[in-house]
């Protein structure tokens, strides 16, 4: 049914509503944001509270290459994104690539930081109050890096075998969104565990 | 348009709605103080009269505090009610539809500035009024400092037994509290330390105070100052695991002379009645002295409750029995008859142990 | 409940219909479909969930009772307060957003079609993993039986070394899976509302149960994951040694209840907004009026949002905070009630000057705004923190908040069933059941949630399995325990009206109610495709418009 409405019947008011991708995705950072905030909370308040065992002093090394990997990939994602929109598919793959480049870098960094404090410190997640908090909190966004990077990977399969044009931008720009939301947050979790926290 | 022919019906229905309503809520607030008042009529086991657990009923400083600012509270949203429902119950009376409605639209509004602006001043103003008669005591019950002569105990919460310990008398003893009466011209109030080896716990007598929290790893602080003597009854209220319903409190304010009477005997080491040493045997040869003290012998366990002046309790397991020899003697053969899912393991004695070790018990005054 | 799809059968015979139909119904992704399988599953746990507040209510009917043993009985409330919360209310309530939000913009479906269904399922999933922990286990003793932790699973109650098995693990996983489930339809909700409505319906003039539900749908994305942070912490603790609530290793029994409870209370607003939103569907059109002050109606319910985010700590009134806390969240509570007032304020003002008519959702309306004044008020005493020392962790709490899940949430929902139930099947209930259905509900609910406050005024505590005798409690919880029963027969009145009228109820058509929002302008059950041609709208009330061509809304917005 329609109703009729004010305006003359030649003139449709436009009726621009955003695209539904861009606010679901939205609206999943708005949500995990609130759980890194959570662990961000529970890593600060419990910082100096550990009875026993390494301290983060002790243990840490701020990894500067790292993130500086993982920072640039927004950058790369940014590009690649920006390419695609413009259809030259060729610069979008090439940078599309280097950022999953970036990402796997900045998970084997975490991997080797890992692999040092373990062995070298014995730190593990039930060493200490620190022990916990470190692991969960870096741990859960590595896994939200590692989530990325499939997502990443499997676009990279499409893209390397042509299915990626410049009517798939939309979807790719929606994953972007994702992959900055987990850039900013390694901004806010370095901050906490290699600045605040020493 | 069709209406519906129902409407004689519907207003029948409100009208006996309302009816029922206000009589209900009438009831209640008449028989309120009968409820209130029928508690006090209890008589503990040991024949004593208890006072009960009405926080209406208050004989220490925070609790009347709390029932003041309650009744104050009270009348405030009373009023509101009354206000609010009065508005509702008109405007179902009057503006039910009628018969000769049918077919007719009412005036469609739509909103008035003016009104919203009332209905949300007026309900703002009442709660800066709210909050300021309740900070007020907050702060009168949360930060009160505490006097230099204050009676002093450790409150450690167990699933599901209560430790008391009053570090200035050197006294440690279980699930009854003693605490000297206070005198509102010159106080001698009681400063609880409230700590837990387990999960969480919650102090609460009613008559004394609110409730405060027993938490791991976060002492918390509480005071009372009972007017009357008598015993004052609470339990636990923190869900703190399978008998949490029987971690029950038992607190004796005591006239001057018999609270320092009942310090004296509770500083005494233990009782040595020559007549029970085989009991004494089976306490210390069996594991009871790993989780039970008894002051004077080697038995120095800290997990159960300290045994040392038992008899001078009239209930065991935090209030679950009667302190007799036969409630003694089913717990100690075998605690899930009283407790199921207290710590307290079944100590599967012989009969001849079993009823050593009892008289044993009752010889700990 | 077939949509009107039509079939061309290609000379095949009828072979195993049912069959198709089932899989239909399994593999459905129209929001239709999915709304129904919600609500469906809910009325199931809320059957389970009564029974098993009705095992409480034996066990407590008198003093020192042995009907069930402490273990069983702390199974019960803790089973009883999981279910309802989380398999009955959420789903339910999102099951109604998902069959009306779509109509009511003039969209042909949600957003994500597919995620709505996986959504559905992940809950539907995650309340098969909490009941099948009856069964996980060494039988009804063993551990690994049904949680027993309470439906907050305080810290350290909740950790292996007082929780030992997998009873607790049950509790954690099924929470985390749901919780899942929860943010994906949020997110299509949200979605859905802000990217698919019809031309002409700008936010302003979308009907306020999209505005509600829009709201309670970003409440979640921030409240329930708070919930799924702890879960996961918890989890840690529990399986790889981590020491988040370990209160031996420094940990916080503490920071365990401020995550939960920022879940906590935010959630008990997500289930109370989409009844907000019934009501003002349902008052307006039996008030025969619009909503009164449809702006500050929506602008009141935002000011909830935000504010009842930070109020949370009411519920910790007792453990231990500094004054200066408790005054604070003492404020913040006592302002949340203002914009909460306001919305009461605003349907009185809807049903005045009205014409008001006395079906049963209307009956139903006013039980609600009855009840929630009273459990808005009795929340206003437990927000002056002095007070709450006596009345938390009583049995004034729990009569409090089934005043506002019972009094205002299920009778909002009953309320809706009776509006909406036309519209989903093409039938009307039976308006005779549905007033034996209101009347024995609200006699058995006042009974027992009247009396309730009473008992924790004189000191009765929570989870309590049995109480002493010298306590003075029995007759009141025998009265309480007596509605309990009034009340589950009304329970049974309304599926015996769900049923029989979906066989032999009157034929609904379109517009029953002679109502005013867009999902009454299609079929009762709506085709497949919702809308024939996608409509455009130019007011709030878009079939006043069409109804009253003399005198439209739209001239006055």
């Amino acid at each position: 049914m329609s109703t009729a409405t004010a305006s003359l019947p030649n003139t449709v008011p436009a009726w621009d509503l955003p695209s539904r991708g861009k606010v679901a995705m939205a609206g999943l950072i708005i949500a995990e944001s609130a759980i890194f905030t959570i662990f961000i909370v529970a890593y600060l308040f419990y910082l100096g509270k550990a009875i026993t065992g390494p301290t983060p002093r002790e243990v840490l090394e701020t990894p500067i290459f790292y993130t500086i990997c993982l920072l640039s990939s927004s950058l790369t994602i940014h590009l690649a994104a920006k390419f695609l929109a413009r259809g030259i598919t060729f610069a979008f793959l090439g940078f599309w690539l280097l950022t999953i480049a970036l990402g796997g870098l900045f998970l084997c960094g975490t991997a080797q930081e890992w692999h040092r404090v373990i062995y070298e410190h014995g730190l593990t997640i039930s060493t200490n109050l620190f022990g916990t908090t470190y692991y969960s909190l870096v741990g859960l966004h590595g896994f939200h890096v590692t989530a990325g990077l499939i997502m990443l990977t499997i676009v990279a399969v499409f893209g390397l075998s042509g299915r990626v044009g410049v009517e798939q931008s939309g979807h790719i720009e929606v994953l972007s969104m994702y992959w900055h939301f987990v850039d900013a947050v390694w901004v806010v979790v370095f901050t906490v565990v290699y600045v605040l926290g020493l | 348009m069709a209406r519906n022919s129902g409407v004689k019906n519907g207003r029948k229905e409100m009208s006996a709605r309302r009816t029922k309503s206000v009589l209900s809520r009438g009831w209640q607030i008449v028989l309120l103080p009968f409820w209130s008042t029928s508690a006090l009529w209890a008589v503990g086991p040991d024949g004593t009269p208890s006072n009960g657990t009405n926080i209406f009923s208050p004989a220490s400083t925070p609790a009347k505090s709390i029932a003041d600012l309650s009744i104050f509270v009270l009348v405030i949203t009373g009023i509101i009610f009354v206000v609010v429902f009065a508005l509702l119950f008109y405007s179902v009376v009057k503006f039910r539809m009628r018969a000769m409605d049918a077919g007719r639209e009412p005036a469609q509004v739509y909103g008035s500035t003016q009104i919203e602006l009332a209905w949300t001043i007026i309900p703002t103003l009442i709660v800066v009024v709210l909050f300021l008669a309740t900070a007020r005591v907050i702060h009168a019950v949360q930060d009160a400092p505490e006097p230099s002569d204050a009676v002093e105990v450790t409150v450690i919460g167990h699933q599901y037994w209560w430790e008391f310990r009053y570090p200035k008398l050197g006294i440690v003893t279980a699930n009854e509290l003693h605490i000297p009466v206070s005198n509102p011209s010159h106080p001698t109030p009681t400063f609880l330390q409230l700590l837990s080896v387990d999960t969480d716990h919650s102090f609460w007598a009613p008559e004394l105070a609110g409730k405060t929290d027993l938490i791991p790893n976060h002492p918390n602080r509480m005071w009372v100052d009972p007017q009357r003597t008598g015993v004052f009854l609470g339990q636990c209220a923190q869900y703190c695991g399978t008998q949490h319903a029987k971690m029950l409190l038992r607190i004796s304010v005591d006239g001057p002379e018999d609270f320092a009477n009942w310090v004296r005997a509770q500083q005494r080491p233990g009782v040595e009645d020559a007549g029970a040493i085989a009991g004494r045997r089976v306490f210390e040869r069996n594991a009871c002295m790993n989780c039970h003290a008894v002051g004077g012998t080697p038995a120095d366990g800290r997990f159960g409750p300290d045994l040392t002046h038992l008899m001078s309790r009239t209930t065991i397991a935090a209030g679950a029995a009667e302190n007799t020899r036969d409630n003694l003697r089913l717990w100690i053969q075998n605690p899930s008859a009283i407790k199921p899912g207290s710590l307290m393991p079944a100590m599967k004695l012989n009969v001849a142990d079993l009823d050593a070790v009892v008289s044993y018990m009752q010889t700990l005054h | 409940m077939s949509s009107n799809v039509i079939t061309v059968s290609v000379g095949q015979t009828d072979a195993k219909p049912w069959v198709d139909e089932l899989h239909q119904w399994l593999a459905t992704v129209d929001h239709k479909r999915l709304g129904i399988l919600y609500i469906v599953s809910a009325l199931m746990f809320l059957v389970i969930g009564g029974v098993e507040a009705l095992i409480i209510r034996i066990q407590l009917m008198h003093s020192h009772n042995n009907f069930v043993s402490p273990e069983v009985f702390n199974r019960m409330f803790t089973m009883h307060g999981t279910t309802m919360i989380f398999f009955v209310a959420m789903p339910v309530l999102f099951g109604f957003a998902n069959y009306l939000v779509p109509l009511m913009i003039g969209a042909r479906d949600m957003a994500f079609p597919r995620l709505n269904a996986f959504s559905f399922w992940l809950s539907f999933f995650g309340a098969l993993l909490l009941y099948f922990s009856f069964l996980g286990g060494s039988g009804l003793y063993g551990a690994g039986n049904a949680p027993d932790v309470g439906w907050w699973s305080y810290a350290p109650l909740g950790a292996q070394a007082f929780s030992p098995g997998h009873s607790s693990d049950y509790w954690t996983l099924s929470l985390l899976v749901s919780g899942f489930g929860s943010i994906g339809t949020a997110i299509n909700i949200i979605a859905t509302i802000l990217c698919l409505r019809c031309p002409g319906m700008k936010l302003n003039r979308m009907p306020l149960f999209a505005w509600l539900n829009l709201v309670m749908a970003g409440m979640v994305l921030i409240a329930i994951t708070p919930l799924s942070a702890a879960q996961i912490m918890l989890l840690i603790d529990r399986y790889l040694g981590g020491h988040f609530f370990d209160t031996q290793a420094g940990g916080s029994a503490v920071l365990w209840m401020h995550f939960f409870w920022i879940f906590g209370h935010p959630e008990v607003y997500v289930l109370i907004i989409p009844c907000f939103a019934f009501m003002s569907e349902i008052i307006p059109v039996f008030s025969r009026k619009p909503i009164f002050g449809y702006p500050v109606m929506v602008a009141a319910t935002v000011c909830i949002a935000f504010v009842s985010m930070s109020v949370w700590a009411h519920h910790m009134f007792t453990i231990g905070m500094n004054s200066y806390a408790n005054s604070f969240f003492t404020l913040t509570t006592m302002v949340v009630g203002v914009p909460t007032g306001i919305k009461i304020f605003n349907w009185i003002g809807t049903m005045w000057g009205g014409r008001i008519q006395f079906k049963t959702p209307m009956l139903f309306s006013i039980g609600f705004l009855f009840q929630f004044l009273i459990a808005g008020l009795t929340g206003i005493m437990m927000a002056a923190s002095p007070f709450d020392w006596q009345l938390s962790l009583s049995y004034f709490v729990v009569a409090h908040f089934h005043y506002v899940i019972v009094g205002g949430i299920l009778f909002a929902l009953f309320g809706a069933f009776y509006y909406w139930y036309p519209k989903m099947t093409g039938r009307m209930l039976s308006e005779s059941l549905g007033k034996w259905h209101f009347w024995l509900f609200l006699i058995g609910f006042h009974l027992t949630f009247d009396v309730m406050h009473v008992p924790g005024i004189l000191g009765m505590p929570r989870r309590i399995y049995t109480y002493e005798p010298s306590r003075g409690w029995d007759t009141l919880n025998f009265i309480i325990s007596i509605g309990a029963f009034i009340q589950a027969l009304a329970i049974l009145v309304f599926v015996a009206n769900l049923i029989v009228s979906y066989f032999k109820g009157d034929k609904a058509g379109n517009d029953p109610w002679d109502a005013w929002t867009l999902e009454w302008s299609v079929s009762s059950p709506p085709p497949a495709y919702n809308f024939a041609t996608v409509p455009t709208v130019a007011s709030r009330r878009p079939l006043w418009d069409h109804k009253h061509p003399e005198d439209p809304d739209s001239r006055y917005e």
